[in-house]
């Protein structure tokens, strides 16, 4: 089992492995309401539930956001509901990745299924928002070009890891 | 080893001859279930495996109640989405409008959850029917598509925390009132990627209702399942709602590891934390905006006038909660200007409300009566909070804007404090009014 957790490497599945952008600062705790509110889950397609993505708590986050920046929170993101809809929205805003101290439970399950990269760093507090960011996926390591900085994301479980590579969950289905 | 019967419940459902914390497992599951918000998106990513056939339609739950009756036009072509796909795959338990009731009221009505099951649901508060001894949990949409194939989800073995509940509860102090303290006390994240296990004398005599309050707001304070072992009381539910005598699901379960009425902890189990409470003196709780874990005693609360009360939800939608608050509303009326809406969380309860002449005192009273939905608790409809409104709700979260506009508010409490607080127009502590529990 501890074997598991120390298998630091490949990182999250995506076609980029280098995620270069500006970074959104959120607090702790921000839940799915704040992601994507209840009233857009008639939707099921990301480009639309992403015009609507944490509307409630910054309703000017979607016109700041340029494709490819970066979502740095506190502890517990993705608190709440187990709406898929919450990593959906997140990805069809534009924002590339999500940096958090830690994950809700039902999130970091959502985010592995619909291919949302993101990654534990417990240095989060270190990074202000509009920081320019340049996260490498397969070595963990995070860049704060604006700061001069680096940090090392906390490592994903080899079981974990396995279903990133072979691209979620059903993919990763087909190989077992 | 010894084992938290959590884990118990888990090394049930694999093939594996033990199970440690931390470790990751592909178990069998007893059941799954989706509802029109979460399953559209499973369906499809079933679809889209080019998998033909689910893998058991007996173990396959849908339940339209989000946004059912539908509330408008994207809805209604959500919710036929799980009709269609029920019918093409010979799904027995889905539950159309006039069967349906609110998913995890109605699933252990309905008799589908057993002690020792382990149950996956694409909604987040699956976790209630560990109130009943299963492990049950909430996942997403793909793992719901996951299981749809071949029955199976992946799961981290978590590590579990006790609380312990001693003392007497007073007159107006509930289940849900000591799930509040319970995270008022650990935080939103308290019990983060762990099983809270619920115990100690207060437990052992709370009824069934009150502890699918408590198991259903788990994942509030971040808990895979809030589990209790399961006790005659367990079982004289169990055996109410089971038409025949109750099937265990797990053959493992059955046939070999333990004896259902002996599936509980060990004694030398381990647990990654004790919290021992003394409740004696605890009054009824209520959590404030924006967070579930920001709770306090109603008498600290001050005059917080209100704009709307719900009684409802997965929490307390069930008949023994709309006893209580028509115990108190009996007779009496509302504060003009406020809506009292009451919504009872299944047809069989609704049905009871209205045979136990419930129903009438709350529409007597000036309140509304509803057909069973989610509806208002996620701000669905049925109740939508305008800007500057604030409601207190037996449900379950008070996020900015869960309830509507996200300048509104929403405040959580028990079905007792909702009652009285519907009379006065504002917050109020059920001893105000002189109404004997």
């Amino acid at each position: 089992m501890d074997s598991n957790l120390q298998t630091p490497n490949s990182r999250l599945q995506t076609n980029k492995m280098i995620i270069k952008g500006r970074v959104h600062k959120f607090g702790n705790d921000i839940n799915t309401d704040d992601i994507i509110a209840a009233k857009y889950l008639v939707s099921t397609d990301e480009k639309e539930l992403g015009k609507h993505c944490m509307e409630n708590i910054a309703p000017d986050f979607v016109s700041k956001v340029n494709k490819g920046d970066i979502i740095v929170a506190g502890k517990n993101f993705g608190c709440g509901s187990s709406r898929e809809h919450a990593p959906r929205a997140l990805k069809g805003s534009g924002i590339a990745s999500v940096l958090a101290r830690s994950f809700a439970g039902i999130f970091f399950r959502n985010a592995i299924n619909v291919g949302l990269p993101f990654l534990q760093l417990d240095d989060a507090d270190k990074i202000k928002d509009g920081d320019l960011l340049e996260i490498d996926l397969t070595s963990g390591i995070i860049k704060n070009l604006s700061a001069n900085q680096a940090y090392k994301s906390e490592p994903f479980p080899a079981f974990l890891e396995e279903i990133i590579k072979k691209g979620g969950l059903i993919n990763y289905m087909k190989h077992h | 080893m010894p084992y938290t019967i959590a884990e118990k419940i888990l090394l049930a459902h694999t093939d594996k001859t033990d199970i440690h914390p931390g470790e990751f497992i592909e178990a069998r599951v007893d059941l799954a279930l989706g509802n029109d918000i979460t399953a559209p998106f499973a369906i499809a990513e079933f679809k889209k495996s080019g998998v033909r056939k689910v893998f058991d339609p007996k173990k396959i739950v849908l339940v339209p109640d989000h946004f059912a009756p539908a509330k408008d036009l994207q809805s209604a072509n959500q919710c036929r989405i799980l009709a269609d796909f029920a019918k093409e795959q010979k799904i027995e338990n889905y539950f159309e409008v006039g069967c349906m009731g609110i998913e995890h009221a109605l699933l252990p009505e309905k008799g589908l959850v057993s002690p020792g099951d382990l149950v996956i649901g694409a909604d987040s508060h699956t976790c209630t029917y560990g109130a009943l001894g299963s492990f049950a949990t909430g996942v997403g949409s793909t793992d719901l598509a996951r299981a749809f194939i071949d029955g199976k989800c992946w799961l981290r073995v978590p590590q579990t925390i006790k609380f312990i509940y001693k003392g007497k509860l007073k007159k107006w102090t509930s289940g849900k009132d000591l799930i509040l303290y319970t995270i008022g006390q650990i935080g939103v994240d308290g019990a983060l990627g762990k099983v809270m296990e619920f115990s100690g004398p207060v437990i052992n005599k709370l009824s069934v209702d009150d502890r699918f309050a408590m198991s259903n707001m788990a994942i509030e304070a971040g808990g895979v399942t809030g589990i209790i072992e399961p006790d005659e009381i367990a079982f004289d539910f169990i055996k109410r709602v089971h038409s025949q005598k109750f099937i265990v699901h797990s053959k493992k379960l059955r046939t070999t590891n333990y004896e259902l009425r002996t599936l509980k902890s060990d004694k030398d189990a381990y647990y990654e934390n004790i919290y021992e409470y003394d409740v004696s003196k605890l009054e009824p709780q209520l959590a404030c905006p924006h967070l579930p874990s920001n709770v306090k005693p109603v008498s600290k609360l001050g005059d917080i006038a209100l704009d709307q009360v719900v009684i409802g939800s997965c929490t307390n939608g069930r008949i023994s909660d709309l006893r209580i608050a028509a115990r108190i509303l009996k007779g009496k009326k509302i504060k003009p200007g406020l809506r009292l809406i009451v919504i009872p969380a299944t047809q069989k309860i609704y049905l009871e409300a209205v045979k136990e002449g419930l129903a009438e005192i709350f529409v007597e009273a000036g309140g509304v009566f509803s057909t069973p939905t989610c509806g208002p608790c996620l701000g669905g409809h049925m109740g939508i909070l305008a800007e500057g409104e604030r409601c207190l709700a037996t449900t379950n979260r008070n996020f900015m804007g869960r309830m509507g506009s996200p300048k509104s508010e929403v405040y959580l409490s028990s079905p007792a404090v909702a009652a009285a607080s519907a009379i006065k127009g504002r917050i109020t502590h059920p001893d105000e009014l002189g109404v004997r529990c």
